[in-house]
């Protein structure tokens, strides 16, 4: 069997494995088979709708988020070629959190906010190219600058909304902030069709992703479109961003460590890592969140505690080992 | 015949520089040419303008007598390829993965590497004497090595029309004449054409019949090697004085 394929199957089993633990831990612990008779609509009530309601929604957007965030991740740091790069790096998540936070001021639930928060992502996305566009040309220097100035904009402005915000909605609005699935309360069908459009995407964007990894003018010169594929690839990558942002809010080093780590175990070619990042990501967010809601049961964590703290030692690491 | 690269009324976009002359050349079949010029004379700007990577301040540039603009990316990568000065790698990638990437332009956009990709890449590394480097990661090699592999890449992609920017920098003189004699065999038995930029007129004279001379002023001068390489030349070229000595009927040029 081809290696991609061996890898690509023992990914999909770890993500069902993660999947399996999010439908049997929980306040009410159920067991596989009841979870397993839940899904396919029989055994007792209460499984079932714990399972249907509650779980399965919730592990769906987990995994999701962690997918979308993973995809967006690796495509930015082949874009921009920096290894740092992540999917918040333009700004995205800002712009996406002070129109969360404005809606949430203004009294919408947590559930509500989706349809701010994703007009804030887009319009965020819209000014950092705009800003980036206008010299003319995609200077990957300039939209990372552009992003990074526009993100710490946004973070000014999200620290002066929790400043003057009434104490009752600052719990909501943090969490937001932190990342949470908390407020999911059906699966997310939208963000699972654009993560799987995305993943088979790599193939036939893959070759080119791999070439451009090497610079754009080399890309260029090796026969790669880089004017028309590089603002599709940023659109692409910027829209799954936005889109997980809408599901869980700002859910922190997914999308910096799940390509690192991928990269790390599989290589670097584009065509099985972003499949693989996906699957990885997504995989691992559902984990998170499942630990989010057990580790300090009955407290439930936001996801993005968990998988920050997962997420820093590594990146720390993986910054240092480049340093030497 | 129309020729596979020609330059009209070109001026180079080189910053800080004023209006140049503009120049004409037609890139001669089956020959190496070569480039010389002091340190940011426009030797780069030149290549990447011909590989239609930047735009010229006038004038136009074609390939096979159409501009080089308006071929696709892939279908100019078939027919026109560039060595770069340097290269930085930020991810890593292992000798083969980068020599394979030359073959870009080959492969259909939904298949893997063909049997003859597979010969090209095979091929370019045996010529660059890295086969036993093949499965190496590009940032344990030498900066030697590492030229050799942008040169495999190259190789593998197997354009007609070759442009290399100081192919030889960083090799040892065994790898430099090493690879002027492949690249002479090329142009001489596989009919390529090359335009390569260097920094030592010796090789220039040893191994190409025409060279363009890039000046200090943005002037440039174009025509057989016999005729522009001479002591005097290389003395405006460079602003500092040459000696030509003769060897046995060999012009060797040191600078006094």
């Amino acid at each position: 069997m081809p290696r991609a394929v061996v890898i690509l199957i023992v990914l999909t089993g770890a993500a069902l494995a993660a999947g399996v633990l999010a439908l049997t831990t929980g306040a009410l612990a159920l067991s596989p088979q009841r979870v397993v008779l839940a899904l396919a609509g029989q055994g007792d009530a209460l499984a079932r709708q714990i399972v249907w309601t509650v779980r399965l929604p919730r592990a769906l957007a987990a995994f999701a988020v962690g997918g979308l965030l993973a995809v967006a991740g690796a495509l930015m740091q082949v874009m921009l070629r920096n290894p740092l790069a992540d999917p918040y790096v333009l700004g995205v998540s800002g712009g996406a959190a002070v129109a969360a936070l404005l809606g949430l001021m203004a009294g919408l639930g947590t559930a509500q906010v989706a349809l701010p928060a994703f007009i804030g992502a887009l319009g965020s996305i819209a000014l950092v190219f705009g800003l980036a566009r206008r010299g003319g040309g995609w200077n990957p220097a300039r939209l990372l600058l552009s992003g990074v100035g526009l993100a710490a904009g946004w973070g000014a402005l999200i620290s002066f909304l929790l400043a003057v915000a009434d104490p009752d909605r600052l719990p909501g609005m943090l969490f937001w902030l932190m990342g949470d699935l908390g407020g999911v309360t059906q699966a997310p069908w939208g963000a699972l069709a654009a993560l799987a459009m995305l993943a088979c995407l790599a193939w036939p964007l893959g070759r080119s992703l791999n070439v451009m990894a090497r610079g754009s003018l080399e890309a260029q010169a090796l026969g790669v479109p880089v004017a028309q594929l590089q603002p599709v690839v940023h659109v692409l990558a910027a829209l799954a961003t936005a889109l997980a942002v809408t599901v869980a809010g700002s859910v922190g080093f997914v999308g910096l460590i799940v390509p690192h780590l991928v990269r790390l175990a599989i290589g670097n070619d584009q065509r099985l890592l972003i499949p693989a990042a996906a699957l990885a990501g997504g995989g691992l967010l559902v984990l998170a969140d499942t630990l989010a809601r057990t580790l300090l049961a009955p407290r439930a964590l936001p996801v993005g505690v968990v998988t920050a703290l997962l997420g820093v030692p590594v990146f720390l690491y993986l910054l240092n080992r480049r340093g030497t | 015949m129309t020729p596979l690269l020609a330059a009209r009324q070109l001026v180079l976009d080189v910053p800080g520089r004023g209006p140049g002359a503009p120049f004409d050349f037609a890139l001669p079949g089956g020959q190496m040419v070569a480039i010389l010029g002091a340190n940011g004379s426009g030797k780069t700007t030149l290549l990447h303008t011909l590989t239609g990577l930047r735009a010229p301040r006038s004038g136009t540039v074609l390939l096979a007598g159409r501009a080089v603009g308006a071929w696709s990316s892939r279908a100019r990568a078939q027919r026109l390829g560039l060595l770069f000065q340097d290269d930085i790698a930020t991810f890593p990638a292992t000798v083969e993965e980068t020599v394979a990437a030359g073959r870009f332009a080959h492969q259909p956009m939904w298949r893997n590497l063909s049997g003859a990709d597979r010969q090209a890449i095979t091929d370019a590394l045996d010529v660059m004497q890295l086969r036993d480097l093949a499965r190496r990661p590009l940032e344990a090699l030498s900066g030697g090595e590492r030229r050799r592999v942008a040169l495999a890449t190259l190789l593998a992609q197997d354009p007609p029309v070759m442009l290399l920017d100081e192919p030889v920098n960083h090799l040892d003189w065994h790898h430099q004449i090493l690879i002027m004699d492949h690249l002479a065999r090329l142009t001489r038995e596989a009919g390529k054409t090359a335009l390569v930029s260097l920094h030592d007129p010796n090789l220039a004279a040893r191994y190409c019949e025409h060279v363009l001379l890039l000046g200090p002023d943005g002037a440039a001068q174009w025509g057989p090697s016999a005729e522009l390489l001479t002591a005097e030349r290389l003395g405006w070229l460079y602003r500092h004085p040459f000696a030509c000595l003769d060897d046995g009927g060999v012009r060797v040029f040191v600078p006094r």
